[in-house]
């Protein structure tokens, strides 16, 4: 059996599922963090396995959908430059700004490439030396250090044409901004296992005392996520304030020390903005003035601004977890995938894209098994 | 100390030029020396401008693609047998046995004249497996730059027996849906060549005509209606075949086949295995109670070899749905792909 039919197998997920159901005895919320997580409980549809008492509700992390959507627009502006191969993550590029976005600037002649990693686009400087290129760095700690490795290639290699335009993004400062949020419901986190690995669990220490929010990490197979709850909701019930790595066959309570002191090296905090929710102190991180020689805000002059746009729909309370994807009145009628109004519809990773997906015409559905 | 040595001379012949398509004396050359021997057949041979053939009376299908793969070479087969498999399979899906084929050519300009003998020997072998004749074709070189290396048209004409009647009409409720073969080999394979990609796997194009493996099954089972999930993969098909047809689809995700190493690929890549391109595979609706002989003779041909039951058609006459029994009981909508899938950040 591989991987992800062991973390899949339906005894297993079953069993998982009625010890939740056996342990909860009255109403809680959970928050899985990440969009991975969320996109997992939608497919396998793991929502129709718990309890009613249990209610989910989905946090604000798909990198892409937190992205502002000024410097979405700054990204394509650049990308149109025509010395400049701007180079980015797939699911990057169909998200839209005010007029354009990568792909449709693409289809009008910019060069805009789709890379698997920043690493590629560090090749693409190497092979391009009459070009400036441009790396979309957006994301949480899991991407963040290949960026920090991508930076080290790129000085190792004296390249004086890549630079990153970064949109970065830390966890633990939102979870704190969450949590301080007077109309908050969440109860406790599911954090991203692939996030800790990278960060270790010290800054979860401190929330889960701090806020005395019960934290549990966790993977993204079926069986992962539902073992996170059930630890979830056994602290919940014991009234305990702890973190449980119920991911340990890949996070390290340490973190990946090598990975961080790369970080730190390249990278330092800043008060960042993300798509519908606003500025959340030291919550973003940029790369320190004696690198900015790569960092394309410097190198272009561009000057970071606010979002001076106003999301019409509901993403900011739906990350918060304060709503549902479904309670939006704009959620699948002006609002889809193909023309997204709003932060969590905007990637296929957000919670709105996520219920569109797989939950969308969930009557219809209902009613066809009936 | 190194002897000065004169430079292999450059040799025109190696390479595609203008002229090879300018229909002067190099097109002639191109289509006498490789053409017209590898493709030979007496209706080819008579050298006319257009193929000139008896038919018979009853209902003939009609077909045309155009393939742009890229890359042109890749594990388990080329450019040119994917241009002959892949009409040949949509004549299948008429319930045609293919009979004809045209093959028109765009080159690039400095296209290297090996690898079009060794696409024109892959298309030879391909049309003399699924026992179709290129009746006719055409040969365009366009400016370097102006196309991708080379791209290739085939048309396709086949006869229908009058037994025979595959529509969608014909789609009721209660049919099985039997898929030939594992699902997202093509797309991943072509995936994975893409360099900016950096994996290895060793998944192969599941690239292959299905005509004959066909003719055998629908001389022993009514088939209702097929069609082979290519570009869009397993979904979008079975979306197209609910709306047109006004059915409700059930699948079964137990039941679908997916390698290994292609469901890895996908996780790794963030690609879900159902909008995954194939390009060798039928999906088959037919009458319940056939649904095991059908899977029985499948597997009597090696293309067929992983086939299998994966789902139902539960209600007639409904809009058309598509939906996954998932593996703890749950039940999902099915989409057609919106955009291309691209890889994503996490």
């Amino acid at each position: 059996m591989n991987e992800y039919n062991c973390f899949r197998d339906r005894d297993l997920v079953d069993a998982l599922a009625q010890r939740i159901r056996q342990r909860i005895s009255r109403k809680w919320v959970i928050m899985e963090m990440c969009g991975g997580q969320t996109n997992a409980i939608a497919r396998f549809r793991l929502e129709d396995l718990l309890p009613q008492d249990l209610e989910l509700v989905h946090g604000p992390g798909c990198p892409v959908c937190v992205t502002p959507q000024t410097i979405i627009d700054q990204a394509i502006e650049l990308a149109q430059e025509p010395d400049v191969i701007f180079a980015s993550f797939g699911d990057m590029v169909r998200v839209p700004g005010v007029n354009d976005s990568l792909l449709s600037v693409r289809s009008k002649g910019a060069d805009v490439r789709i890379v698997y990693s920043p690493l590629d686009a560090v090749r693409l400087a190497k092979e391009n030396p009459d070009k400036q290129i441009v790396f979309f760095a957006i994301g949480f700690e899991t991407t963040l250090p290949v960026y920090a490795l991508a930076l080290k290639n790129a000085i190792h290699a004296n390249l004086n044409n890549f630079s990153l335009l970064t949109s970065l993004v830390t966890v633990p400062a939102a979870v704190a901004s969450l949590m301080e949020d007077p109309e908050n419901r969440v109860q406790g986190l599911l954090a991203a296992g692939h996030v800790c690995a990278v960060t270790g669990l010290e800054e979860y220490e401190k929330l889960a005392h701090c806020y005395h929010l019960p934290i549990c990490v966790t993977g993204f197979e079926p069986a992962d996520i539902l073992w996170g709850i059930y630890n979830c909701v056994d602290q919940l019930e014991k009234g305990e304030n702890s973190v449980r790595n119920n991911y340990s066959r890949i996070v390290n309570p340490q973190g990946n020390i090598k990975a961080l002191e790369a970080c730190n090296l390249y990278f330092e905090p800043i008060d960042q903005e993300w798509r519908g929710m606003g500025i959340i102190s030291q919550s973003g991180l940029k790369i320190r003035k004696e690198y900015e020689h790569y960092d394309a805000f410097v190198r272009y002059k561009i000057t970071q601004k606010r979002s001076c746009y106003t999301e019409i729909c509901l993403a900011g309370d739906i990350m918060k977890g304060k709503i549902q994807p479904t309670d939006c009145p704009l959620f699948g009628q002006k609002c889809t995938p193909d023309q997204p109004l709003g932060a969590s519809m905007v990637s296929s990773e957000g919670a709105c894209a996520a219920y569109y997906k797989y939950k969308r015409n969930e009557n219809k559905a209902m009613s066809i098994t009936l | 100390m190194k002897t000065k040595q004169c430079p292999l001379p450059y040799n025109p012949k190696d390479l595609i030029q203008l002229a090879h398509g300018g229909g002067g004396k190099l097109t002639h050359e191109l289509i006498s020396t490789m053409f017209y021997p590898a493709f030979s057949n007496p209706i080819l041979n008579e050298q006319h401008d257009g193929a000139i053939f008896d038919c018979k009376e009853g209902r003939m299908a009609y077909t045309t693609d155009s393939f742009v793969v890229d890359p042109i070479f890749f594990n388990g087969g080329d450019i040119g047998d994917l241009a002959v498999n892949g009409t040949v399979n949509d004549l299948t899906c008429c319930g045609a046995t293919p009979l004809f084929l045209t093959a028109a050519f765009i080159i690039e300009e400095g296209f290297p004249m090996s690898d079009l003998q060794r696409i024109v020997e892959s298309m030879k072998k391909a049309s003399q497996k699924a026992g179709v004749a290129i009746v006719t074709g055409d040969t365009k070189v366009v400016d370097k730059g102006k196309c991708d290396k080379i791209f290739i048209n085939t048309s396709g004409i086949g006869i229908i027996d009058p037994n025979i009647h595959i529509h969608s009409d014909r789609i009721e409720e209660g049919d099985s849906i039997i898929i030939s073969g594992k699902i997202g080999q093509h797309g991943i394979c072509i995936l994975s060549t893409r360099e900016s990609l950096g994996f290895e796997t060793d998944v192969a194009s599941d690239t292959a005509s299905l005509n004959h493996m066909i003719q055998s099954l629908s001389e022993s089972v009514p088939i209702h209606f097929m069609r082979d999930p290519t570009r869009g993969g397993l979904s979008s098909t079975l979306n197209e075949i609910a709306d047109s047809a006004s059915v409700r689809i059930e699948l079964d995700e137990e039941s679908l086949p997916i390698g290994e190493s292609v469901l890895s690929a996908c996780e790794l890549l963030g690609l879900d295995p159902l909008y995954i391109a194939n390009e060798g595979l039928m999906l088959i609706f037919v009458p319940k109670k056939h649904a095991e002989k059908t899977v029985e003779l499948l597997k009597q041909f090696p293309e067929g070899k992983d086939a299998c039951i994966i789902g139902k058609v539960t209600a007639k006459n409904t809009d058309g749905a598509v939906l996954l029994n998932t593996l703890y009981g749950g039940q999902r909508i099915i989409e057609m792909l919106r955009g291309e899938q691209l890889p994503r950040i996490c």
